[in-house]
């Protein structure tokens, strides 16, 4: 018997463990070496957070090594693959800025999430405010990096309206509400990064809410197998 | 006396009593470019070492092994960052060491041109590598160049926690199933002879030792360093459970220390060379990193002139302020688990020998 708030960890603990793999594809080809230090921090903190939900939800290991593609909960949105650095913060930029106003809300509210969340909201700003630098720097830079920037909002425009379907367990969070102040807060990075909040639908027919259901897309099974080929390798040992 | 020579015998005093060198006293020319020299080698070996451990990140068989190895590759780039400052002092900037190491007129350790072909492997290379690092770079920290011996302190505290999860990965494989059991040993095989070589040639080959043991940047000759690894590392093995791969490995009752067996310095050579596994592949994708982020390098110049912030680097300081009291560093989300506290368990006791 899973409780409802099972789901919701899993989905958030997804999410995490998911972008967190991704973040650590970098390592060694970061633009500078000061990034390698950031983005690591990053995925470090975003491994933290997943490993804790995971936990409650059964063995951590078991969860992220055991399931098959069509039981991840993540969203579209953390499990796109590679890209430039554009790519890497327009993700980043999205996807912090969600997390924070969700865990701001998740630590005001009385959950199984309240105490996770008043320690992930403090990591999540400084990835927000870390994502944010970095889109003002890539869109008020150089005549490249303003159209390198511009194509990476564009492109993932498209995974955004998914963060904001309602997810089974989380109640006690206003999705609709979150998704307005969520739209704020990126229109006014993208207009002081000199860009333009990008006119592209936030979903598509196929695409609104199909992470959360295990619908993902044909890149992620590729990651899964990379990430889960030593672990079922290898079946009942012990690392 | 010349006023150069009165400059020259204060700093030979300076070395003589042990006091540090700092950026600002005089130094001689050739102890300068020495020192450029090592801390820039010194500084991209943690900057291409990054790669073979790296190549495990996305594959590491559990989710605390996978936050360990990041934490790791993580601290290997912070301590890049260090080297490089450091070697800043001496008058040299990070460009250009980045850039001798990317045209091959600078080299980096020796060992990172092997491939990480097994989980296993980032075990090995905890241990011996890191191992080796260690016994090298404690006599550091007491290294005449100040802000070289002052890096070093820093460095060695992270390095002996790597060395401890090394350790204690090896450990759980080699307690393991035998298919782990068998990977653990094959790791080490591999990996035993080239960490032995990265104490550099015998002593009577070595071009820079003399001189460098002079001025007391090095306090130890490579042998002698080399030798004390082996007297550290075989009992190790032996709680390990595991073999070190070389036949003429006894303990010599008369000279209270283990013989082992000869080195193939043909091999070194090779990899030095660049005719190593990896030598290749490794620079290539440092250089390709390189290039691929000039445009993000670029933007960042670009962003920092228009909005009058003060000149650096990217991502150093971010042009409106970060948060005070937060920076890259800081990594809250490691448990003191996964920092190396578990030496009582392994019984690993690096510091104590060396």
């Amino acid at each position: 018997m899973t409780a409802p708030w099972h789901s919701a960890a899993l989905a958030l603990g997804d999410d995490a463990l998911v972008l967190s793999h991704r973040l650590g594809e970098w390592a060694g080809r970061a633009p500078v070496l000061e990034e390698e230090v950031a983005l690591a921090n990053i995925a470090l903190d975003l491994l933290g957070q997943a490993r804790i939900l995971l936990s409650l939800v059964g063995d951590e290991d078991e969860l992220a090594y055991l399931r098959d593609e069509r039981s991840f909960r993540n969203l579209h949105l953390v499990e796109q693959p590679g890209g430039d650095f554009a790519h890497t913060i327009a993700r980043q930029l999205y996807f912090s800025t969600y997390q924070r106003f969700l865990y701001e809300r998740l630590a005001s509210s009385d959950s199984e999430f309240t105490a996770l969340a008043a320690k992930a909201v403090k990591e999540v700003a400084y990835h927000q405010d870390h994502a944010e630098h970095w889109t003002l720097r890539l869109g008020d830079g150089t005549a490249e990096s303003h159209e390198r920037m511009r194509r990476a909002c564009e492109a993932l425009w498209t995974f955004t309206a998914e963060m904001f379907q309602p997810v089974e367990g989380l109640d006690a969070v206003d999705f609709p509400a979150l998704e307005e102040r969520w739209l704020d807060s990126v229109a006014s990075v993208l207009e002081r990064a000199t860009l333009t909040v990008p006119d592209g639908p936030r979903s598509r027919a196929w695409t609104a809410g199909a992470g959360r259901q295990g619908l993902h897309t044909e890149p992620f099974g590729r990651m899964l197998a990379e990430m889960q080929h030593l672990h079922r390798s290898h079946p009942g040992a012990s690392w | 006396m010349t006023t150069v020579e009165a400059f020259q015998a204060a700093f030979d005093a300076a070395v003589a009593a042990d006091e540090r060198i700092e950026p600002r006293d005089w130094m001689p020319e050739a102890y300068r470019a020495s020192l450029v020299r090592q801390m820039a080698q010194h500084a991209h070996s943690e900057i291409i070492g990054m790669q073979p451990e790296a190549n495990w990140i996305t594959r590491a068989p559990s989710l605390r092994r996978k936050a360990i190895l990041m934490a790791k590759v993580q601290d290997e780039a912070g301590h890049g960052l260090y080297l490089y400052s450091a070697a800043e002092t001496l008058g040299t900037s990070r460009e250009e060491l980045l850039d001798k190491l990317h045209t091959g007129r600078q080299k980096y350790s020796s060992i990172f041109n092997y491939p990480t072909l097994t989980w296993a492997d980032v075990g090995a290379i905890g241990w011996l590598v890191d191992g080796a690092a260690i016994t090298n770079q404690v006599p550091l920290c007491r290294c005449s160049y100040g802000p070289y011996a002052r890096a070093m302190v820093r460095i060695c505290k992270e390095e002996s926690f790597h060395q401890r999860q090394g350790y204690e990965l090896l450990l759980t494989l080699s307690k393991g199933t035998p298919a782990q059991h068998e990977m653990a040993q094959d790791a080490v095989n591999r990996w035993w002879w080239p960490s032995l070589m990265m104490f550099g040639p015998p002593d009577d080959a070595s071009a820079h030792s003399a001189q460098s043991m002079a001025w007391k940047i090095k306090r130890h000759s490579n042998d002698e360093l080399r030798r004390r690894f082996v007297d550290i590392c075989v009992p190790q093995a032996e709680s390990l459970g595991l073999t070190l791969p070389d036949p003429d490995l006894r303990w010599n009752e008369e000279l209270g220390r283990y013989d082992f067996g000869p080195i193939d310095w043909s091999e070194f050579q090779q990899v030095l060379k660049g005719n190593g596994p990896c030598n290749e592949q490794r620079l290539d994708r440092r250089r390709r990193a390189h290039e691929e982020g000039a445009w993000v390098r670029e933007a960042a110049a670009a962003y920092a002139t228009k909005h009058g912030a003060r000149p650096g680097r990217p991502g150093e300081h971010p042009p409106e302020g970060r948060p005070a009291g937060r920076t890259h560093r800081e990594r809250p989300e490691k448990p003191a688990e996964e920092t190396g506290t578990r030496a009582e368990e392994t019984g690993t006791h690096v510091e104590a020998a060396v």
